[in-house]
């Protein structure tokens, strides 16, 4: 007979029930653990925060929490500072332009100064450090995006660069534009914002002592993604507005075009005091969270340096010169 | 033939993973430089995505001739509220530290925050009645009207992430076009329902 009859089957030779099971098991685990993977996988790609550390930044700073302000907020780690940058010349990722900045040369560089100066001139970046005494400056960075540190930087006071080209009287404002190279700088290949960046102060702000043009961060020099190798920083003011990656001072007369006030004029205004009592952007300037804390802070008015410089917007209403 | 009951277990487990991800990576301080803004954004994507997903079921049924996708629809609805509820529970507690005061002066003032509220609040009912009894007691066609209301708290998530955008809108504007295909798929599979499925027998059986 070529075919059994089912009696012929000895019941021994029947599968046993266990073993079927089992397979279907083994099977089902397989696929469970395949598609897990996978997924877990996905996730990875799609929402890890930041790439990779880089060399430099993955060594912590041994004086990171010494530093701190006059009102004694400690400094915020170096691996912070240096891994959590706005910076869309990089990247649009603030965990991401650390890794996209990792090989951009600063050297040679130079900054030309010019508009209406006595003695306009372009500076190497080695004259620049020379003019004046680098001081340590620990001051308090306020995103208009609401969070803030505390940064220990290395600079010295505009004040010293912009005496050495004698502005003339009728220089009432200082223009800032930063570096356009779309190969050292690979974001600027796409249009998320205008290139080259722009930014300006009122000439009585640019020789105000607390502004600075820093080199440095805990006493080592700038690293790319905070704005190597001479950046502006006006602490009271929006982040935004401390340029990183000078490359031109213009003196003038009239008030210049700023990139974020002209991409979306109605948020970011000319001044950009820190102000909590004016929120022109779609989310509240009231409170901000200072990185490394749980909670919220209240966002004080003008950074926390109303003393130093809210006399310089006496009788300005700043809800309209926002 | 397939054993459904493992699918939606798979799916279930395949579903958690982001959230064990995340708590993981949150243990071992992996979230990067400021975490708690990652989770409230991490989570956010993820109502977004389980959102489209559950958009994504009928269309993917109706192309793919596969009606038993529908049993993974639940899922991926009520997935969408979870990750939905821990989003809004990290604002309320990171942003606002729970002062209600605070959350109602912020859901009015600000457009963005309204429109995260009300897709939330357009979610709860939903999740409520997505019982096999909830559906009996309400009736199939009433059920089926109020769950269209899923289309409302997609686009408003959309737009809630797009309001909170500086400037790279790629992401919110991507969500958007996926939203609204899947809708204008809907659309005109109820009036040309012969272009927009597998089987134009069923199609024509339906008319």
């Amino acid at each position: 007979m070529l075919f059994k009859k089912p009696d012929d089957i000895k019941s021994s030779e029947i599968t046993d029930e266990n073993l079927i099971l089992n397979r279907r098991n083994i099977i089902r685990g397989a696929v469970l653990a395949a598609t897990t993977t996978a997924t877990g996988f996905l996730y990875r790609r799609l929402a890890r925060p930041s790439s990779k550390k880089p060399a430099e930044a993955s060594a912590k700073s041994n004086t990171s929490g010494r530093l701190i302000t006059a009102e004694g907020e400690a400094a915020n780690d170096y691996e912070e500072i240096t891994n959590y940058n706005n910076f869309y010349e990089f990247s649009t990722n603030k965990e991401r332009v650390a890794i996209a900045a990792s090989d951009f040369i600063t050297r040679p560089w130079t900054v030309e100064i010019s508009g209406l100066a006595h003695k306009p001139k372009t500076f190497d970046l080695e004259e620049i450090l020379k003019i004046a005494p680098l001081e340590d400056r620990v001051y308090r960075l306020r995103c208009v995006e609401a969070w803030s540190m505390v940064i220990p930087w290395l600079g010295f006071p505009l004040s010293s660069l912009l005496d050495q080209v004698q502005p003339m009287a009728d220089a009432k404002f200082v223009k800032f534009v930063t570096l356009l190279d779309p190969m050292r700088m690979p974001n600027q290949q796409g249009d998320v914002l205008p290139w080259p960046y722009v930014e300006g102060l009122r000439m009585d702000e640019a020789m105000h002592p607390l502004t600075i043009l820093a080199t440095g961060l805990y006493g080592k020099m700038l690293p790319g993604q905070n704005g190597a190798p001479l950046r502006l920083v006006v602490p009271w003011k929006y982040g935004f507005k401390s340029i990183k990656s000078i490359v031109q001072i213009i003196l003038t007369k009239d008030q210049p075009k700023t990139t974020w006030s002209e991409v979306v004029p109605e948020y970011y205004g000319f001044y950009s005091n820190v102000n909590p009592n004016v929120s022109q952007t779609r989310w509240s300037q009231a409170t901000e969270r200072r990185i490394g804390e749980f909670g919220r802070r209240d966002t004080k008015m003008f950074n926390g340096y109303g003393e130093q410089v809210a006399y310089l917007y006496k009788g300005m209403d700043l809800t309209i010169n926002y | 033939m397939l054993d459904f009951k493992f699918a939606k277990f798979a799916a279930f487990i395949n579903c958690a993973v982001p959230l064990v991800l995340l708590a993981w990576d949150g243990y071992y301080h992996r979230l990067g430089v400021n975490p708690l803004e990652f989770i409230t954004h991490t989570t956010g994507t993820l109502t977004l995505v389980f959102l489209t997903l559950t958009l994504a079921v009928t269309p993917l049924r109706k192309l793919l001739g596969f009606p038993r996708l529908i049993q993974l629809r639940r899922m991926m609805g009520l997935y969408g509220f979870f990750y939905g509820c821990l989003h809004l529970l990290c604002y309320v507690w990171f942003d606002k530290s729970f002062v209600l005061g605070a959350i109602t002066e912020d859901t009015f003032k600000r457009p963005f925050i309204f429109l995260g509220m009300l897709s939330f609040l357009i979610m709860v009912p939903l999740a409520i009645t997505s019982t096999n009894k909830m559906v009996k007691r309400i009736g199939g066609r009433r059920w089926n009207r109020l769950h269209k209301l899923v289309y409302a708290a997609a686009i408003s998530g959309v737009i809630h992430y797009y309001l909170l955008v500086k400037a790279d809108t790629q992401i919110p504007i991507g969500f958007g076009i996926v939203v609204l295909s899947l809708l204008t798929y809907r659309i005109i599979n109820k009036y040309f329902p012969a272009y927009t499925q597998r089987s134009p027998l069923r199609a024509e059986r339906q008319q």
